[in-house]
């Protein structure tokens, strides 16, 4: 990062002018010329980025179609509200900003292609988009090479790190290890089955989750299980859980998997009661599908509900509901994607430049006050400080938030001694 | 573990072996008649079982928001809706495509994978790309506890009793009734059922519309177990013709003791392997068998 610190320094007036522009805010329509005056294209925009003297375009690229539409929905959604807000607002330095939609397709290559349409021939000035570990695995080369920056909103398994990309969700250990320290110390539990779909992302994660088990709490790991995406049929594994008798599954199970497995577990008499289970995979969104009943009582570790009871929160809700009906449920990544345009503006203005290069080394240390879970701030290693949270699950299909880890949590993508 | 636990575990998992069978023999009904009986190499049968999914869906919140009193009565009306939509849509379907299709069966391999495509998107337009699941009546949900430890779930039974009556019904229309009748001698020798005189155009299109509502019941059964998406019967196809290739198409027995032994085969071992591995094994089992005998566990026997 040591190379980047020169350009911080020779930008440094640039940020100077933008504050005094900032000044300017009670004077919206006036800080507007302003902020477009003080800030021409010419000095903005230096690598001929798709930005005009009244607007700057980005990408958006998620899955509308395609098996992955069901999650990506509410990121496409929070994604746009968070754009119309700052549009409304004024945009960024002075620039409305104008969306570029292309769809992935739930597609890995496609996706590819697509961010590569969006880099080389739109010439966007960011992306916000993907969901899957596999779609941004798929794009982070194209983003590399063409150098385009990408806001990524998922929780995912870490060991990832990009100059080109800002991870506004949870790494596996922002996750996982806080709610396993819970569990263990405020309802006991001393031994643990772990169960997950069966790709990177939960076997990547329940492997911190044994390591931590076995290393740090001094517990047991009595069964690890994986079941292809879409299976479900889960009585077999209900029954061997049965024999098992883990104080606590934790569970990694993903998409339609989900549903079975909770109302199999219901019917199979392991209901919240005479079971602890805890889920790094479950939120308002999936819940909406499993329904309330068939789960009540579990507990979710994440670093958003959509119930936390804050001021800046309880705006996000309502706009979100007033934009797309009352009974749209907002999860975690939805959140988290977006904070990723509210990210992206302090940084073009903190760098005073559209410039890829210039946001990229700006993004440390920059502060989002007004998000929805709290507060966040962008790390060194472009993934986010964040709290970690635990929901019980109700029968409305909302959660009621139990505990809280008292400080955030730094982002550690590569953490020693978990691989 | 004492004795009496492991008597349970043994009883639910023989329990959750059966279950899995029943589940396997109702995707695999409608399919026997319509690949097995007819040849048709139908790709869009998932999507009709998704159809009987949603309709249980529909009417759940139809009478949650309208008819409140009924939510613990509305289920088996639904099931029968099921059965009926699907049924009328597989018409529609054999009228407008299939009939035209009959002697170009790789033809009818693409025609049915296209109208797949375009009912998964008609399901995503209408109902949104989000999984929902049905609220289901109290009565269905939960589990009979004989003894201490000892759960038996109350949806798995209700899929059992349904594959159980529509076993029975299928039965009964194929080898008592007219249409069964006419349908085992278009099978048999079409030529031969014509110059008797049997409409064999009208007994296809009964044909295939019934295979097809026998698949929305499936879908409907499925709702109870698991959740619906657009895309929910592109998961079931692959067991659907598993099963019925397995058991050697044209013979209904043969679906049956196929479904059994995949469901025995996949229950078992995962109980002492892993997901994934259970799968593998359950597959390759189904291979090698296949490699020995190509024409399936049963084979009909038709005059060719």
């Amino acid at each position: 990062m040591s190379d980047h610190d020169d350009d911080l320094d020779l930008i440094s007036p640039l940020r100077r002018k933008l504050l005094t522009g900032l000044a300017a805010t009670p004077f919206m329509g006036l800080s507007q010329i302003s902020l477009a005056a003080t800030y021409p294209t010419a000095a903005v925009n230096t690598t001929r980025l798709a930005v005009t003297d009244t607007e700057v375009t980005v990408g958006q690229l998620h899955s509308a179609t395609g098996t992955m539409a069901i999650s990506e929905t509410g990121s496409i959604q929070a994604e746009r509200l968070a754009i119309d807000q700052i549009n409304a607002m004024g945009g960024v330095l002075g620039r409305k900003i104008k969306i570029i939609q292309e769809d992935g397709a739930s597609d890995w290559p496609n996706f590819a292609e697509k961010a590569k349409k969006l880099l080389v021939k739109d010439k966007v000035a960011a992306v916000f988009g993907c969901w899957t570990s596999a779609s941004r695995k798929a794009v982070l080369p194209v983003f590399e090479k063409e150098n385009g920056m990408l806001y990524y909103p998922t929780f995912y398994e870490g060991l990832e790190q990009s100059k080109n990309v800002i991870y506004t969700g949870q790494e596996a250990t922002q996750q996982i290890i806080w709610g396993l320290d819970w569990v263990n110390k405020e309802k006991k539990a001393k031994t643990f089955f772990l169960i997950g779909s069966d790709y990177i992302w939960p076997r990547t994660s329940n492997k911190i989750a044994r390591k931590h088990i076995e290393a740090h709490l001094n517990a047991k790991v009595v069964g690890e299980e994986y079941y292809p995406l879409g299976h479900t049929n889960f009585n077999s594994l209900i029954n061997k859980i049965k024999v098992a008798k883990p104080d606590c599954i934790y569970a990694i199970v993903v998409g339609g998997s989900n549903v079975a497995f909770y109302k199999q577990m219901k019917a199979a008499g392991m209901t919240s009661d005479k079971q602890l289970l805890l889920t790094i995979s479950v939120t308002e969104d999936e819940l909406l599908g499993i329904g309330g009943e068939n789960c009540s009582g579990f507990y979710a570790c994440m670093k958003y509900f959509q119930s936390l009871d804050n001021g800046n929160n309880k705006k996000f809700v309502a706009a979100f509901k007033a934009k797309y009906g009352p009974k749209s449920v907002i999860g975690d990544v939805t959140q988290a994607a977006y904070l990723g345009p509210w990210l992206w503006k302090a940084t073009v203005e903190k760098a005073g430049s559209f410039d890829i290069d210039k946001v990229a080394a700006a993004s440390p240390g920059i502060e989002y006050k007004e998000a929805p879970e709290g507060y966040v701030k962008i790390h060194n290693n472009h993934h986010l400080w964040s709290k970690a949270r635990i929901g019980q699950i109700k029968l409305d299909g909302q959660f009621q938030i139990i505990a809280e880890s008292p400080n955030l949590i730094e982002p550690n993508p590569f953490p020693k001694g978990y691989q | 573990m004492t004795a009496a636990e492991i008597f349970n575990i043994f009883a639910m998992q023989g329990f959750a072996g059966l279950s899995l069978f029943s589940v396997l023999l109702l995707m695999g009904l409608g399919l026997a008649i319509i690949f097995g009986q007819m040849g048709v190499i139908n790709m869009a049968h998932g999507e009709f079982m998704t159809i009987g999914a949603y309709t249980i869906f529909l009417f759940s919140s139809l009478t949650e928001n309208y008819a409140p009193a009924f939510s613990q009565h509305y289920f088996l009306v639904a099931i029968l809706a099921a059965f009926l939509f699907a049924f009328l849509v597989g018409y529609l379907v054999e009228f407008a495509l299939i009939q035209y299709l009959y002697r170009r069966p790789l033809d009818t391999l693409l025609a049915t994978w296209g109208l797949s495509l375009g009912m998964q998107q008609i399901f995503r337009s209408t109902f949104g790309a989000k999984e929902v699941s049905p609220t289901l009546p109290n009565w269905l949900m939960g589990s009979v506890t004989p003894a201490a430890g000892l759960d038996i779930p109350i949806n798995g039974m209700f899929v059992m009793a349904l594959t159980l009556f529509v076993t029975g019904l299928v039965f009964l229309l194929l080898y008592r009734s007219r249409w069964g009748l006419r349908v085992r001698a278009t099978v048999a020798n079409r030529a031969m059922a014509n110059a008797t005189g049997i409409d064999t155009r009208k007994t296809d299109r009964l044909t295939f519309a019934i295979g097809c509502g026998i698949a929305g019941v499936a879908g409907a059964a499925f709702t109870t177990i698991g959740s619906t998406g657009p895309t929910s019967g592109s998961l079931y196809i692959v067991d659907a013709f598993l099963v019925v290739t397995f058991g050697g198409t044209a013979s209904l027995l043969g679906t049956i003791a196929s479904a059994f032994g995949i469901a025995q085969t996949q229950s078992i071992s995962e109980f002492f392997l892993t997901g994934s591995m259970a799968k593998v094994l359950t597959l390759l089992l189904v291979v090698t068998i296949l490699m020995f005998r190509p024409q399936g566990l049963f084979a009909a026997k038709i005059r060719r």
